[in-house]
């Protein structure tokens, strides 16, 4: 084993380590000593990631085995890396935004009872997640998927007393189950058509799948590699908390913030996005999930943004505009501009963990208060957490020159390459993603507005919590008396991270938009059928540096449209606070629609949960309990039981009964001697 | 080296002899030295069946161990043991179950120790006795006397409806095996007077008499599996009876089914197995998904695990008709490993039975409170059996899912809403044990994990994973004989 390789196995291995001691024995060596086991891990998995990411910039890519999992026939299955340019910037991300959250962690979770299991689940969590970037084959990948999975069920469900919290996580581990179903069939038509499971060879064989078809039913025939690819996309969709599996991901936020900026911000929920970018070879191949993809991405861009407008808690803001943002993501892909949503999964990480936690910090600082009603002018009381979420919602809106606003317009120019090119489902996704930069806009501002600036309602708030992010295992004496606690700046612990995060936030789009997208960095890590999909090469030829393209966009349609929803959000939170109501009155059909967010959790709460535990308890009563056991096993018991009660009344024991049956059937046979001779 | 001619008969009669030994200790005056016997004679059986595994050839598929002396010469009955990738395994995951079983029923059973003791050490000889059999009237003995024990174990130490749950369980499995018996008959005339199952499986037949004895057959693994529909017994042998005999009866009796079809059905009658492999594999797949939706709303926890049980079996059941060797090992896999997590959970259960005498998941919630160790091991094995990657409850059925695509789309896709349901109905019995506030009193007063029930936990919980991790040892023994099996049912057998 090279020295290379041995840094490729530290990567995962170091957190996993860190993992384990402080879960096995994080009573054992107290609180101090757990978080600086899973911080060093953390840390020396981030600064080898770094190394790594390093040699590979200089050309260096590794594609092999660990060690062989499982054997059958011919089949191997194998655990192993790939490294390559894709693998080494989402380690990097993962390393990096999970050593901010570890640190943050220290402050955000003091109190916890739960603390030591806490950085063991997030450690936990980092492991799985290298596991899945770093897979070379998709049963790896499936593993880091499913692991990642767990980690998020257990997270959510971190404070296990609060029914709100394991309704959540049961339902996100559940939706995802769903995505998975499709996943793994995919992966189990990928293994039928070509034999293996291997990155590599599967795309060597990529085209002869696609030259197959297969029919589903008599008479139908449809393509293979069209049905392969949707399938994975469903696994995609379950994770990537796409339209219509979306619904775990708001629901997620009962778990505590720190998980909310790594998990279900920054890291796993961007791991669909990944694994479509990680399989072009296949999905370049079918136009028609390709368009799926599009039309999917669309809807949540724009319908998911929407939801964010109405919300009051901080987190459930944040929420919904990290599905909003998946959602340009999957346009990106479905526009085959994988190296753009990647690029755009690396800005949102960035700038969307930096949100997550300045929202952490404001509910510290709020006394575990989540709810933007009860804030306001906070921008007196926490400057960093002001400043830094400033940075973060400025990059969210996409402004020029920060990270944001460059992968998010090279998104919308993609988007609209592909309607120019009549790319199936296109003109709705440029409108979707178009009208998302006002809805984007408009939120992100009302909650900066409603947060920082304006009256200080805090002070009129008598401090009961209700909805709390905060409440630990213990019985926390929360503030609940009469005095106002005024707000506070986080400490150091927290708002370092924040500053650790902005500077990327600010900056990273600026300097890496040229090498990522135009320069060539990803290589042969991405493919693109250049001829079907010529949008990223019309992308490059309007492209001309960093600095021309934001000084460019300022008399485009997205910049005029995100200054108004800012503007609008300015008028209706700052100016006149009494629009809001009076629209929510006006318009209450379209308002109570939204505050039910469609619908779809009532729908599926009555049509799949409710509908499988009637379809359960029928098959059971009626199936089991009264046909099989009822009719043919206690039945075949009755019927002997009767026939043996009849038969036993000829036993009476008495001489004469036995007698008179004698003297008939001597009778009886005498007749028939008669009678026959 | 004795040992080395004579292993097989060890691994088969050291288990009973203990058993008659602890049996000698008589009442419960001497239950304290019942017990130790017991456990000594339990870990005796897992030692002398350990070079099974490390003296065990990979490269060949031929019977290894073979010992062979006559028994009834009038009927031409041998006492003939041998085992092959198949078998040994499945003999390796009994002796274990036997330690586990001696282990959970140390303080729980007060009452007949030497009889309870006894019981199951006695069962696991006759087990690795019907394991090892290459006689199919020796393999009826051993298989039809094993119902003995466990009868006993539910109808004695069972709940309030046991008698009821045991005679059903009896008469359903011995119905079934009573048609095996016609058929080994009919087959020792047509073979010329051998009971040797060697000798069955190279005999031609033509389709019709492969038709009838596949049915003969059927009846008496399906019953064991069990396979919808014939799996009724099962719910209430599982809910009668005590911790050990759920333990020994989802570890071990329902693979009895599933190695039945893989030793007598596939190879006697291959034909006759390829002509109803769609109505075989149309009852596994109703049973993972009708068995799937009926444990979601049962409200007893070993019912609930008792329908997963029926629901991962027809795993098996789907994987072994596939025929191809991913199904086979698969199948192979998912029964040693069903054979981990069925035991884990049935015990993690009956941890909590001891302490709040209730298996109804409304009378918990909130042991994450009280029991923190015990709800991170509850955890685990519910994730095992939710068939998380990491854990044996994944290795089984993602191989025999990857299988059964290759035969047809539609076979994978049933098969694969265990996924959704699997999940479904472990998590949500976790989320109402495990999760929540703590409501009720009793619920408040329980205590943790005592370190005998944590070591049996966590034995298991290295098995669960380590399987998980890497199970490639073990698809490694099973490989020559699959193959050789897959070979040989892959030939006509008809004249």
């Amino acid at each position: 084993m090279t020295d290379m390789q041995k840094l490729y196995l530290l990567v995962p291995l170091a957190p996993l380590l860190g993992a384990i001691v402080s879960g096995l024995f994080g009573r054992l060596i107290g609180r101090t000593l757990s978080h600086a086991v899973t911080i060093l891990g953390v840390a020396t998995s981030c600064w080898a990631s770094w190394l790594i990411f390093r040699d590979v910039q200089a050309g260096h890519v590794f594609n092999g085995a660990v060690y062989t999992w499982l054997t059958s026939g011919d089949l191997r299955l194998q655990v192993g890396f790939l490294i390559d340019p894709l693998t080494a910037m989402m380690m990097l991300v993962v390393t990096f935004v999970s050593l901010m959250v570890h640190v943050y962690t220290i402050g955000y979770m003091h109190d916890d009872d739960g603390y030591q299991r806490f950085f063991s689940y997030i450690s936990l969590f980092t492991f799985s997640m290298l596991i899945l970037v770093m897979a070379n084959n998709f049963l790896q990948l499936f593993f880091g998927w499913e692991a990642v999975g767990l980690v998020s069920y257990l997270l959510i469900g971190f404070w296990y007393t609060r029914p709100t919290a394991i309704y959540a996580n049961l339902k996100a581990f559940l939706v995802n189950r769903v995505g998975d179903f499709g996943f793994v069939l995919g992966i189990a038509l990928i293994l039928a058509h070509t034999g293996t499971l291997d990155y590599e060879a599967v795309f060597a064989q990529a085209t002869s799948l696609a030259s197959q078809g297969i029919s589903l039913w008599p008479g139908q025939h449809i393509s293979l590699i069209t049905l392969i690819t949707f399938l994975l996309f469903v696994g995609a969709m379950g994770k990537s908390a796409q339209f219509p599996l979306h619904v775990w991901l708001p629901d997620s936020m009962e778990g505590p913030t720190p998980i909310s900026a790594l998990i279900h911000a920054a890291t796993m929920v961007t791991a669909g996005i990944f694994m479509v970018t990680r399989m072009s070879p296949l999905f370049e191949l079918s136009q028609a999930t390709l368009s799926f993809v599009l039309v999917i991405g669309a809807i949540t861009a724009l319908f998911m943004g929407f939801l964010g407008m109405i919300q009051n808690d901080i987190k459930r803001v944040i929420a919904y505009s990290t599905l909003s943002q998946l959602g340009y993501m999957t346009v990106a892909l479905g526009a085959s501009a994988y190296s753009v949503a990647v690029f755009h999964l690396m800005t949102h990480a960035f700038f969307k963990a930096l949100l997550f936690l300045a929202a952490g910090s404001v509910i510290i600082g709020m006394h575990h208060d989540q709810d933007m009603r009860n804030m306001g002018g906070l921008r007196k009381y926490m400057p960093i957490t002001w400043l830094t979420s400033l940075v973060g919602s400025l990059a969210l809106i996409g402004t020029p020159f920060f990270s944001g606003f460059y992968s998010k317009d090279s998104i919308i120019d993609v988007a609209r390459l592909a309607m120019e090119h009549g790319t199936p489902g296109a003109t709705f996704a440029y409108v979707s993603v178009v009208a998302g930069v006002f809805v984007t806009a408009f939120y992100s501002f009302r909650m900066y507005f409603l947060v920082f600036h304006g009256e200080e309602r805090f002070r009129h708030v008598a401090h009961h919590v209700t909805h709390g992010d905060h409440h630990g295992t213990h019985d926390e004496p929360v503030a609940a008396h009469g005095h106002v606690h005024a707000p506070h700046e986080s400490p150091l612990v927290v708002t370092l991270p924040l500053i650790m995060l902005a500077i990327p936030s600010l900056l990273i789009g600026y300097v890496t938009i040229q090498p990522m997208l135009f320069g060539g960095y990803f290589g042969q890590s991405i493919f693109i059928n250049g001829v079907l999909h010529p949008e990223m090469a019309e992308l490059q030829a309007e492209f001309h540096g960093a600095g021309e393209m934001a000084l460019h966009s300022v008399d485009g349609l997205p910049f005029f449209l995100a200054l108004s929803g800012v503007a609008l959000s300015w008028f209706f939170y700052m100016k006149r606070p009494d629009i809001p109501a009076m629209l929510a009155r006006r318009f209450s059909l379209i308002y109570r629609i939204l505050e039910n967010k469609y619908g779809f959790d009532e729908f599926n709460d009555w049509f799949f949960s409710g509908g499988a535990r009637a379809l359960g308890r029928l098959l059971w009563q009626v199936g089991d309990v009264s046909l099989i056991d009822g009719f043919f096993v206690n039945g075949s018991a009755r019927v002997v039981g009767w026939f043996s009660t009849v038969t036993r009344r000829w036993q009476s024991g008495y001489i004469y009964h036995y007698a008179f049956a004698m003297i008939i059937g001597v009778f009886a046979l005498v007749t028939w001697f008669v009678r026959t001779t | 080296m004795l040992a080395g001619h004579h292993l097989l008969s060890l691994v088969i009669w050291v288990p009973i002899l203990s058993g008659v030994l602890v049996l000698a200790t008589g009442s419960d005056r001497q239950a304290g030295l019942a017990r130790v016997l017991a456990l000594f004679g339990a870990l005796a059986g897992l030692f002398v069946a350990w070079p099974l595994y490390t003296q065990f050839n990979v490269q060949t598929a031929d019977m290894q161990f073979t010992e062979f002396s006559s028994w009834i010469p009038a009927l031409n009955i041998n006492y003939h043991l041998g085992v092959d990738g198949i078998s040994m395994p499945l003999m390796l995951l009994n002796s274990f179950t036997t330690v586990l079983v001696v282990v959970a029923g140390w303080r729980v059973i007060q009452n007949k120790v030497s009889q309870y003791m006894a019981a199951f050490l006695i069962m696991s000889g006759l087990i690795n006795g019907m394991f090892a059999a290459l006689d199919a009237m020796l393999f009826y003995v051993f298989f039809e006397a094993m119902l003995i024990p466990l009868f006993l174990v539910i109808g004695v130490w069972g709940g309030p409806r046991r008698v009821y749950a045991a005679i059903k369980f009896f008469l359903y499995t011995l119905l079934g095996s009573l048609l095996m018996l016609v058929a080994f008959i009919y087959l020792f005339f047509q073979c010329n007077g051998s009971f040797e199952i060697l000798d069955f499986q190279a005999l031609p037949l033509n389709l019709p008499v492969q038709i009838l004895l596949f049915i003969a057959f059927f009846m008496a693994f399906a019953v064991k599996v069990p396979m919808w529909p014939v799996h009724t017994w099962l719910p209430d042998a599982h809910v009668e009876a005590p911790t050990g005999g759920s333990v020994v009866l989802a570890a071990i009796t329902l693979k009895i089914g599933a190695y039945g079809f893989l030793r007598f059905t596939l190879p006697i009658v291959p034909d006759a197995s390829h002509y109803m492999a769609g109505f075989i594999i149309t009852l596994s797949l109703i049973a993972v998904v009708y068995i799937g939706l009926v444990a979601l709303v049962q409200a007893d926890m070993k019912k609930l695990i008792a329908y997963s049980s029926i629901s991962h079996m027809g795993f098996a059941t789907l994987g072994i008709f596939l025929f191809n060797t991913l199904g086979m090992e698969g199948a192979l896999v998912q029964m040693v490993s069903h054979g981990f997590v069925s035991a884990a959970m049935f015990l993690s259960v009956g941890v909590m039975y001891d302490r709040l005498h209730s298996r109804q998941i409304g009378d918990y919630g909130g042991l994450a409170k009280v029991m923190p160790v015990f709800a991170a091991f509850f955890m685990l094995f519910s994730m095992a059996n939710a068939g998380l990657p990491g854990t044996s409850g994944f290795v089984g059925e993602f191989m025999v899912i990857m299988a059964a695509m290759k035969v047809n789309f539609w076979y994978a896709f049933l098969a694969a809403i265990t996924l959704i349901l699997g999940a479904a109905y472990t998590l949500w019995m976790y989320k109402r044990v495990v999760f929540g506030d703590v409501v009720r009193t009793e619920v408040a007063k329980l205590r943790d994990l005592v370190p005998r029930e944590f070591f049996m936990l966590a034995v298991l919980a290295v098995l669960v994973l380590g399987m998980g991790l890497y199970p490639l040892p073990l698809t490694e023994i099973m490989h020559s004989s699959v193959n050789n099996l897959l070979a040989h049912v892959a030939q006509s057998k008809l004249p």
